[in-house]
């Protein structure tokens, strides 16, 4: 098969390690090769984060170049428009329909953009949701992320026993039932 | 499996006996996966770079196989021990890995390391996946014993932090070699050394010969229109986009395997270099005689991408749509961070900082705006010490030198050391947060705990500094503002050298507790905008001009509600 490439976005501390964590344990398990490329060190402080994902028989290049993506998984509304360009032009956008200011934004020097969804969905299949709100529904706001990446899981490969599978062995033994469900929210919106 | 977990697993499978490190990205995570296999192998946090080296020559003399890790900047800390170390050889396996950072993600400049290995005389290789991570390190153990040199093993902030499938094999049972007494070879003085720089010289002709046969060094030959030549992440670009171009990729990128690139070079009709950073390979080929494509077209800064050989080489028309104009989003510290309530009262008594390396080096950017400069580990001490022997006592009063625990441990000890023999004066701040805060919570000697989860006895940063000589030592509160502005005009005051120590963890320390959060109390609210001067990201301004305050970022520090004349923020309980 031809190589896919998801990238994840957000803001350091958001959790996209956990995301890309579980994205990662499906494709092994399925069997294919993969790369998985993310950022540590400095940028985690607040900054804006990306995580590429790549599978298929043989992948060499570790990083989703501009143009190149099949999903944008993206946890912040400014994120998900920095990165649109890295969409292919029948890729998939999810986004967590939420706002973090941006220090720039915090002290006047930048203005957050308005219609920010809107003006992405001209161009591209946009899957909005508010995570959180989910979330909350579910008790936990923790669990945003694996919500919106149940929605992305709709644009992947994998079977819906094959996620659970994979959370089971990766979320803390506490919060299996939690995220599990978190993700069966997102993958049947 | 991450690059550096791979690293690590090699070096479990190679027999690693002794490791010693100092944290720094891209290669921490290294030494933080080498701890699982504490029961085969000793590790350790040292307090810099050279000690690392150090322990790890040592343990190496001594006769079992041994490591240092690294990132590239601490690669210029440890290179007093690794040049000489170079003369010296390997008894048991010595390995140096070091972890370059093309694009800086996390780095203060963006040096190439091989050019310090062919500076030193010493061996680097580079692998190009996570697999081959773990396997390159299995073969450095190998080649540094054989040929009796320690060896670079090279990584990148790309493949250091990239994931990919590795095969694990069994830890190779490797006997300690006994300790035989050799101070030609051990005991490096000006007689010893001249015999052990001949040494150096005839194994690296050696391996210049033998490098033509290693396996991690392969010609690919397919169509010979374009051939290129290739090392680490780079490898995979040309893999991605050019897979039926004929590519040498080299394993070993020092020394070079002359033979075998000249042959290639024969093979094909147009040679290209593809390396990031510095042209290491492309300007010995071109010594050689041999024509090449390199730098003219391929940038020595950042990382290379499949992009890059898409245009440069291909030509290819990318059609890209363009990148939305978007306002950046830069690091910042985090909620409740000590450190902005300490950089908040500098700023707010107009004082300039000479900064250091850690999380602190974001007070340089607004609204904090208080780090004038930031050189290198431990710098902020000794470059204000310069200052104020350029510009005088009364110059020096405006300045105080910002300095984190970690880092004061790392070198900074050393600076302040000079600062009392040489009679300077000045205000030093150790910011201590109790842990490594920018490389992820990483211990060292004044926490009290090791690598290895051992509890011992914290050395007392304040006891240390005491012992100096020093008169004036404070222990602030970071957050106390009040005490924090006293004690910083009363420092001002004297001819002398005064420490200030904030002590207030790291809020993302494990097991720091925030029992409370920040509440706005909007009818209060005058609209004023002094709470959200020390830029803290949980505040945000409403339309109105009131404040919201983001309750899943807030710690609760108080430092907004410090601001308020107004009353108009509260805490309470989570």
């Amino acid at each position: 098969m031809l190589t896919k490439n998801i990238m994840i976005v957000g803001v350091g501390g958001q959790g996209t390690l956990l995301t890309s964590r579980i994205l990662g344990g499906v494709i092994t398990d399925a069997g294919f090769d993969v790369k998985l490329s993310e950022v540590h060190g400095m940028a985690q402080r607040g900054g804006s984060v990306v995580t590429f994902v790549r599978y298929g028989d043989k992948v060499a290049e570790p990083i989703v170049e501009e143009g190149q993506a099949d999903v944008l998984i993206a946890f912040e509304r400014l994120e998900a428009l920095r990165y649109a360009h890295f969409l292919k032009n029948d890729g998939a956008l999810v986004v967590n329909d939420t706002r973090i200011e941006p220090i720039t934004v915090v002290t006047g020097a930048a203005e957050y953009p308005e219609h920010i969804i809107e003006d992405l969905s001209e161009k591209y299949k946009v899957y909005r949701v508010d995570a959180m709100e989910e979330a909350k529904k579910l008790g936990n706001t923790k669990t945003f992320n694996v919500i919106v990446l149940g929605i992305a899981a709709q644009h992947m490969d994998f079977s819906e026993e094959a996620w659970l599978r994979v959370i089971e062995k990766t979320v803390p033994e506490k919060t299996i039932e939690l995220n599990k469900k978190a993700f069966l929210t997102g993958f049947h919106m | 499996m991450l690059g550096n977990e791979a690293i690590a697993r090699g070096a479990y499978e190679a027999g690693v006996k002794v490791s010693a490190a100092y944290p720094g990205t891209p290669s921490t995570e290294i030494s933080e996966n080498l701890v699982q296999y504490k029961d085969d192998l000793y590790c350790e946090w040292s307090p810099n770079e050279k000690v690392a080296m150090e322990v790890a020559t040592g343990a190496s003399i001594s006769g079992v196989r041994a490591m240092a890790s690294m990132k590239h900047v601490g690669v210029n800390v440890a290179s007093d021990p690794l040049y000489t170390a170079s003369y010296i050889g390997a008894t048991g396996g010595l390995v140096l890995v070091a972890a370059d950072d093309p694009g800086l993600y996390s780095s203060q400049n963006e040096q190439d390391t091989r050019m310090i290995g062919r500076a030193a005389g010493v061996p680097v290789i580079e692998p190009s996946d996570s697999q081959e991570a773990k396997d390159f390190m299995k073969f450095a153990f190998e080649l540094s014993e054989k040929y009796d040199t320690p060896v670079i093993l090279r990584t990148t902030t790309r493949l250091s932090h990239s994931q990919g499938p590795v095969t694990l094999c069994e830890r190779e049972a490797v006997a300690d070699k006994p300790y035989v007494r050799n101070a030609p070879k051990n005991v490096m003085m000006p007689g010893n050394a001249k015999t052990r720089h001949l040494h150096v010289e005839a194994r690296t002709n050696q391996m210049i010969e033998d490098g033509c046969t290693f396996s991690i060094n392969h010609a690919e030959y397919n169509d010979t229109k374009i051939g290129f030549i290739t090392c680490g992440i780079a490898y995979q670009y040309v893999k991605e986009v050019c897979p039926e171009a004929s590519v040498l990729k080299l394993g070993m990128v020092n020394p070079l395997p002359k033979k075998l690139i000249e042959e290639f070079a024969s093979r094909v009709d147009t040679l290209y270099i593809f390396e990031e950073l510095e042209p290491v390979i492309e300007e010995q080929v071109r010594s050689w005689g041999i024509e090449c494509i390199g730098k003219e077209i391929f940038t020595r800064q950042g990382e290379y991408s499949a992009n890059l050989l898409r245009t440069a080489v291909l030509h290819m028309d990318l059609k890209l749509s363009e990148a939305a104009k978007v306002p950046a989003r830069p690091p910042i510290l985090c909620p409740g961070c000590p450190h902005r309530s300490v950089f908040y009262t500098l700023n707010q008594l107009k004082l300039h900082a000479a900064g250091d390396i850690g999380c602190y080096t974001l007070g340089a950017v607004a609204p904090l705006n208080v780090i004038d400069t930031t050189i290198c580990m431990g710098a902020s001490i000794s470059s204000l010490h310069g200052m104020e022997k350029a510009k005088g006592k009364e110059y020096i009063k405006d300045w105080v030198a910002c300095i984190g625990d970690s880092t004061f441990m790392h070198t900074g000890i050393n600076s302040l050391i000079n600062m009392v023999y040489n009679q300077g004066t000045g205000t030093v701040m150790i910011l201590d947060n109790s842990t490594t805060g920018m490389t992820g919570h990483q211990d060292h000697a004044a926490t009290g705990k090791t690598l290895q989860g051992d509890v011992v006895p914290a050395i007392s940063i304040y006891h240390l500094c005491k012992s100096l000589g020093i008169e004036h030592v404070y222990e602030v509160n970071a957050f106390d503002q009040e005490e924090l502005k006293k004690q910083l005009l009363a420092a001002k005051e004297r001819d002398c050298v005064t420490v200030i120590i904030t002590k207030s963890p790291c809020v993302l320390l494990k097991g720091n507790v925030f029992p409370n959060k920040c509440v706005p109390i909007s009818e209060k609210c005058k609209k004023c905008g002094a709470c959200l001067r020390p830029g803290c990201p949980a505040l945000t301004k409403n339309e109105d001009g009131t404040i919201s305050i983001d309750e899943t970022m807030c710690n609760g520090c108080g430092l907004c509600k410090a601001q308020c004349k107004f009353d108009a923020i509260e805490t309470v309980a989570k």
